[in-house]
């Protein structure tokens, strides 16, 4: 554990958040995330997972506890100033503009500062070539994985230091998912911070350093992957072994 | 809340805006009695009784037409969330229909249209039925024929999102006031129907009749208001309410939410019907031009959000007050404004009108008396509903 | 840096696309089929009727572009669309000359010690126009001030409602209030009767293939045209345009991306703000100035908004053709009489509603 010589990237400490008035659908997470670090958490449905990522970027209220960016405390800060700081986020569904263009939807990545967007553009372009043929083709008509790869570019176009991705190989194909763990990787690779929300327990563990387990909106398991893909209850519960 | 501690115990629990609200039913009702009695010395110089109460009676006729309209737009929005721009559509054909059952075969060169039933009606003559059989079959039937365009509305946009159906009403209210203008043969176009009977009119003298015309209307506001209180409280009631907090709730207990939408829809605009069969009878005389925007659709939404929007008592209030405010404003006039003001008057009461309902919404959106649900707390949970419901899985 | 292999264009994908929009046009194909059908049936035997229809169509679309450019960023009916259009024309009027309603009604004063009309030659027809630059000059500062007026009304009143989390049907009502108050502010100021910018005589052209146009709807056109030219640059060439089109098909990925949402709600009022405007005097040049038109203008508004599909620009325009000719050569055949126009745009709307309800371009739902 030398890394945590530095303030982490992204801390997240005993958040408490919920969508209706009165009921808690988190209840005390906490997760951590160095840099360069690749982090994933998995958990059943409903766990509370997207719920987590939808606090961390102000998009939900934390009703408690506290979240900070590199050090510096972001609790329930807008989401156009954590993307400023370096903050970007892949929602689950609907995460790319279906009636805009391919570059139109990656330009809407980059919408808060524009330096250095050609070059960024051919960045991205370059990581997802399927795309880069077809730059002025409608979104919505991709197909499921290439429109996934297309949320992770727009996510990618301000060069963020925090990546937080929910669920990206959902509903795909299994090339499919290898190809997007493959360019998560990759993106990772080059010094983006990573934290991903996964069904998919083996193939997250396996291409992850640490892993969080959340079940019921609280913190089950954590440790490093290879721990926990050896792990009987994580083996049991997620892997179905 | 400087007051609180000093006041008395009855006064507990009551806040300010339940004080407004009372100083301004107070001082309508005071106001409105002196208005009549200044409003009858124009035709008699020292007042007059006969004079007072005419103009009296038809403020409260009035209020009652008025009431009932109000109250079938409650029953759509105020319980449902159902938007109904078109309040005139549904007012107008009551009235229209009313009026040609119950009136006799067109006389003159002038007259046309359809219907002129009244005397057929009589069948037997021995109950005497020529006072009051028409009238109920008319009132019957324009309750059935509001009830029947409601639905012939409600078919294509009602499982749309809801403001599909306010453009729709819209809509039909054009196609309404059209047809009564360009097709004479129908309803006489533009030079409207005059003489429609008044029910149990041969039992009392002409010039008490308005005195009955207030019984009759009241008894009416009366049955609508007991008749809703009961309907909302009802099994079919409950679903109505609980559509509007939570419509997926709704759904997913197995209740068809169209149909409940419908229904409500449906049953608001009989309502309207009832409410311009009325019309009909109290003012006797019906013209296109009568049937405005403002008068036969706008106004009530003003009187519905000022009263208080799913509350029947509400919507009788807000009749109240608007109708009251309305006539004060009248009263006004005749005093010294001068020209600029005086000449604009009727502009300016649109005007408030408007006013008053952005006001409402944005300050105080229960409208003036306490409520029995609340509208807002409705919108919210519709909103957080919108934005959580999930997308279908993008497909690979 | 990561170098993966290049992939050639995907030809499955491209084959599925293909197959899904030509299934979506089949499925929409009697439809297309009915209005091309009409058209040209009109273009032989109703010219004029087809004629004035291209011109009303023309002010129609610009109505309804912005009326589902609102829709599309804000996601609420606009019910107040036709009489902030009048509320408009209404203000180049009195900008051009300056003239209210006096003391009593029926009588008119000066309200403007300066109008736009004392500028040298003004008001002297140019071409054969009924009208001056004056007009013209009139109109662009009203598309200002209407901007403007839009935003502050955003402020006042749909931001508060918005900052409250109201509902849709919240946003309608309010918007229906305020279309009545600029139907009163009209009455208070100008009264009810209708008025005409210019009193001059309205010349013909005769155009090839026997068509003849009043010089004034060539205006119409050329000035729909220029300013329908304008708006598509700015949807589609500019960063707000985009960002604008970006939150009318995903508002919260529009504030995931970081997009100030606020600042593109201010700019679609604006920009809806210059739209109603412009619609607003060139309505009025081609019909008159009348504060009961308004109101009414609704229906082929929205008509047109929903035959494109609501909250899709383009599709707003060809709607806004669609419903102008129409409306106006459907009340040339003998069983319809004029008055019946707006109820044509309803009966549009309702079929659009009951056979494609997101419009002749939207997937079938
Ligand atoms: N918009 C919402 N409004 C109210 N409750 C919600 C909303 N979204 C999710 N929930 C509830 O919050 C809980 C956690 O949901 P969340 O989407 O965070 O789970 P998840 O771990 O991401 O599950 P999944 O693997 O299915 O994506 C669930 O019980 C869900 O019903
Ligand atoms: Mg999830």
């Amino acid at each position: 554990m030398t890394k945590t010589q530095a303030a982490p990237l992204l801390e997240v400490k005993d958040v408490v958040a919920g969508y209706a008035s009165e009921v808690d659908i988190l209840h005390g997470v906490s997760i951590t995330v160095h840099g360069g670090e690749m982090v994933a958490i998995i958990g059943p449905n409903g766990a509370g997972k997207s719920t987590l990522l939808r606090a961390i970027f102000g998009l939900l209220a934390a009703r408690r506890g506290q979240i900070k960016l590199k050090g510096q405390d972001v609790t329930n800060h807008a989401p156009n100033e954590l993307v400023l700081r370096g903050l970007s986020y892949v929602p689950q569904v609907d995460n790319v503009f279906p009636s805009l263009s391919i570059l139109e939807n990656l330009e809407m990545g980059a919408f808060i500062r524009e330096e250095g967007l050609a070059e960024r553009l051919e960045y991205v372009l370059s990581l997802f070539p399927d795309l880069a043929g077809r730059r002025g083709e409608k979104a919505g008509k991709l197909s499921g994985g290439q429109r996934q790869m297309l949320a992770l570019g727009r996510a990618l176009m301000l060069d963020p230091n925090v990546l937080l991705l929910d669920e990206p190989s959902a509903s795909l194909s299994p090339k499919m998912v290898d190809m997007i763990f493959d360019r998560i990787k990759m993106i990772n690779a080059e010094g983006t911070g990573i934290l991903l929300v996964e069904q998919n327990a083996r193939e997250a563990l396996s291409v992850c350093h640490r892993g969080y387990v959340l079940a019921m909106g609280e913190n089950r398991l954590e440790g490093e992957a290879k721990s926990l893909l050896d792990n009987e209850e994580v083996g049991k519960l997620y892997m179905g072994t | 809340m400087i007051l609180a501690g000093k006041r008395p115990a009855w006064a507990r629990g009551l806040k300010p805006s339940d004080f407004i609200a009372t100083a301004v039913l107070l001082t309508i009702t005071l106001a409105i009695p002196f208005i009549a009695y200044e409003q009858s010395r124009g035709a008699f110089p020292d007042g007059n009784i006969a004079g007072t109460m005419s103009f009296y009676t038809a403020f409260l006729v009035t209020v009652g037409v008025f009431a009932l309209l109000t109250m079938g737009l409650n029953i759509q929005w105020g319980y449902t969330g159902v938007i109904n721009f078109g309040v005139l559509a549904f007012f107008m054909l009551g009235a229209y229909t009313t009026a040609i059952i119950t009136k006799g075969d067109p006389q003159g060169d002038f007259t046309t249209y359809i219907g002129g039933w009244g005397n057929d009606l009589n069948l037997i003559p021995a109950l005497a039925t020529d006072q009051w059989l028409p009238f109920v079959i008319a009132t019957a039937a324009a309750a059935l024929a509001a009830g029947l365009l409601a639905l012939l509305v409600a078919f294509p946009t009602l499982h749309l999102r809801e403001d599909y159906l306010a453009i729709a009403t819209i809509g039909i209210a054009e196609v309404m006031r059209r047809v009564v203008i360009e097709e004479r043969w129908m309803v006489n176009g533009s030079r409207g129907l005059t003489g429609v009977p008044q029910p149990l009119g041969g039992l009392v003298d002409q010039s008490d009749y308005k005195y009955l015309n207030v019984v009759i209307v009241g008894i009416v506001v009366i049955i609508v208001f007991f008749a809703l209180e009961r309907a909302v409280r009802s099994p079919w009631g409950r679903v109505l309410r609980g559509l509007s907090d939570d419509e997926e709730a709704t759904a997913a207990s197995g209740k068809n939410v169209f149909a409940f939408k419908t229904q409500s829809f449906v049953v608001g605009a009989a309502i309207m019907g009832i409410g311009g069969s009325m019309y009909a009878y109290a003012f006797s005389a019906l013209s296109p031009d009568a049937f405005t925007h403002l008068f036969a659709t706008f106004i009530f939404w003003a009187m519905l959000m000022v009263g208080g929007s799913g509350n029947n008592k509400g919507a009788i209030a807000g009749a109240y007050v608007i109708w009251g405010l309305w006539t004060i404003s009248l009263q006004m006039q005749g005093y010294e404004l001068g020209d600029v003001i005086e000449s604009r008057m009727p502009f300016i009461r649109g005007l408030l009108l408007g006013v008053a309902i952005v006001g409402v919404l944005l300050i105080r959106p229960l409208g003036l008396l306490p409520q029995e649900r609340r509208v807002s707390a409705w919108v919210e949970r519709r909103v957080k509903k919108e934005r959580s419901t999930p997308a279908p899985p993008a497909e690979t | 840096m990561a170098t993966p292999q290049t992939i050639s264009p995907n030809l499955g994908d491209r084959l599925r696309g293909f197959q899904r929009s030509a299934g979506n046009i089949a499925a929409g194909g009697g439809l297309w089929a009915a209005i091309i059908g009409f058209t040209v049936w009109a273009a032989f035997a109703e010219r004029d009727a087809l004629t004035v229809g291209i011109v009303l169509g023309a002010i129609l679309a610009l109505g309804a572009v912005g009326l589902t450019l609102i829709f599309g960023v804000l996601k609420f009916a606009h019910f107040a669309h036709g009489d902030s259009m009048m509320l408009s024309a209404f203000i180049a009027w009195l900008l051009l000359n300056g003239i209210i309603v006096g003391e009593r009604a029926g009588s008119e004063t000066t309200l403007l010690p300066v109008t736009i009309n004392d500028l040298p030659g003004a008001d002297s027809a140019i071409w054969e126009f009924s009208f001056g630059y004056g007009l013209i000059v009139a109109m662009l500062l009203t598309a200002v001030l209407t901007a403007g007026m839009m935003v502050g009304i955003d402020r006042v009143v749909y931001r508060r409602l918005r900052r409250r989390k109201s509902g849709i049907v919240i946003f309608a009502i309010a918007s229906l209030g305020l279309a009545f108050v600029m139907r009163s502010v009209i009455l208070i100021f100008w009264g009810p009767t209708p008025r005409l910018y210019t009193p001059g005589i309205r010349n013909r052209i005769d155009l090839p293939f026997d068509v003849s146009v009043l010089a004034d709807q060539l205006f119409i056109l050329a000035a729909a045209f220029v300013v329908t030219g304008i708006v598509y640059v700015m949807l589609f060439r500019t960063k707000l345009g985009k960002a604008m089109r970006a939150m009318a098909d995903n508002p919260d990925l529009a504030l995931i991306s970081g997009i100030d949402t606020d600042r593109i709600i201010t700019w679609t009022w604006a920009v809806a703000g210059c739209l109603i405007a412009v619609a607003g005097v060139l309505l009025a040049l081609q019909a008159h100035l009348d504060s009961e038109l308004g109101f009414a203008l609704l229906l082929p508004l929205f008509a047109a908004a929903i035959v494109g599909g609501l909250g899709n620009p383009q599709g707003a325009l060809v709607g806004g053709f669609v419903v102008g000719i129409t409306q106006e050569v459907a009340v040339t055949f003998d069983f319809l009489s004029p008055g019946y126009k707006f109820s044509v745009a309803f009966a549009i709307l309702i079929l659009i509603l009951l056979v494609r309800p997101r419009g002749l371009f939207g997937e079938r739902s």
